[in-house]
């Protein structure tokens, strides 16, 4: 039988994944917008399981918004990556030190 | 060993072995296509769990939308992957501590945790008033009539979003030609009306 522990634990381990992605990757911030992406899929199944453990469908309505929010603010990012890659001439993490961070 | 416990198990050891590997691969191409397919799997997930209109919407929108743009950005940058093995193990410690002190604390906090989720009496949307409905009719009955303002508030947040990103990357380029059709069709100034006497003629 299928019980809450098992996508709960699923759901951290997700978390996990995409947290250990951004501090792991020095490569290019495109992999960091994909472990955000990764770490707000992880939430989306820990809403959906309450929501049908719980028979409330009130996860799910949020799990929408997230939705939303998510791919609006992949769009900012990518954009913002785009341009940046256009002035800088990069977008490797190491190289990005403007503000020296 | 149910059939549905047999396919949750499928579902999240490739999403969590898809996961692993876009933080891992060295090509990012590779990266975004094993996103899409954790997201694939998650909407597998989300079938198991009886929420068939996301499960639909995360592939509609994560892998039509959201994923294809990832792959057209990563595509038109054109990343040189070269990366020292070194930078790779310089920060693999803290990322592995953080990671693990993570997943450490989750996991034995929900192995010990029993949740007794009968006893809980505060649900805003049961269930059991869409008898009969289908997933997407519940969730529209609900999504329309209590959280409309939430619902155009995520509507503002894309529009937001959309001009954001069009001013971001738009540019104007010095020095293009373009065709100005009314400036071509224009008269006024460029032509001399004259009045020519009969059998005199004038000078150009």
């Amino acid at each position: 039988m299928l019980e809450l522990n098992q996508f709960l634990i699923l759901s951290a381990l997700l978390f996990a994944i995409g947290v250990i992605g951004i501090f792991l990757n020095r490569k290019n911030v495109i992999i960091i917008l994909m472990s955000i992406e990764i770490i707000l899929l992880s939430v989306n199944i820990n809403l959906v399981s309450f929501s049908y453990f719980l028979n409330d469908l009130t996860g799910q309505i949020f799990s929408l918004f997230v939705l939303t929010v998510a791919a609006a603010e992949a769009a900012i990012g990518l954009a913002i990556l785009v341009i940046y890659n256009r002035n800088a001439g990069s977008i490797e993490i190491e190289k990005i030190n403007t503000l020296k961070g | 060993m149910t059939i549905s416990l047999l396919t949750f198990y499928l579902f999240s050891a490739v999403i969590l072995l898809s996961s692993l590997m876009v933080i891992s691969a060295k090509n990012p191409v590779h990266s975004v296509l094993f996103l899409i397919l954790s997201f694939l799997n998650a909407a597998g997930i989300f079938v198991i769990l009886h929420a068939e209109f996301l499960a639909m919407i995360l592939i509609i929108v994560y892998v039509g939308a959201v994923a294809v743009l990832f792959l057209f950005v990563v595509m038109m940058l054109d990343i040189k992957s070269s990366i020292s093995k070194e930078n790779i193990l310089q920060y693999m410690p803290i990322g592995l501590l953080v990671g693990l002190v993570f997943i450490a604390e989750l996991v034995i906090v929900l192995i010990n945790t029993k949740l007794d989720l009968t006893s809980i009496q505060i649900l805003s949307n049961p269930m059991s008033n869409f008898v009969g409905q289908s997933n997407t009719e519940a969730i529209g009955s609900v999504l329309y009539t209590n959280y409309i303002l939430y619902f155009q508030l995520s509507g503002i947040i894309l529009l937001v979003a959309m001009i954001g990103s069009i001013v971001l990357t738009l540019r104007e380029r010095e020095g293009v030609k373009r065709q100005i059709i009314s400036e071509q069709l224009d008269r006024r100034g460029k032509i001399d009306l004259v009045d020519v006497k009969s059998g005199e003629g004038i000078d150009v």
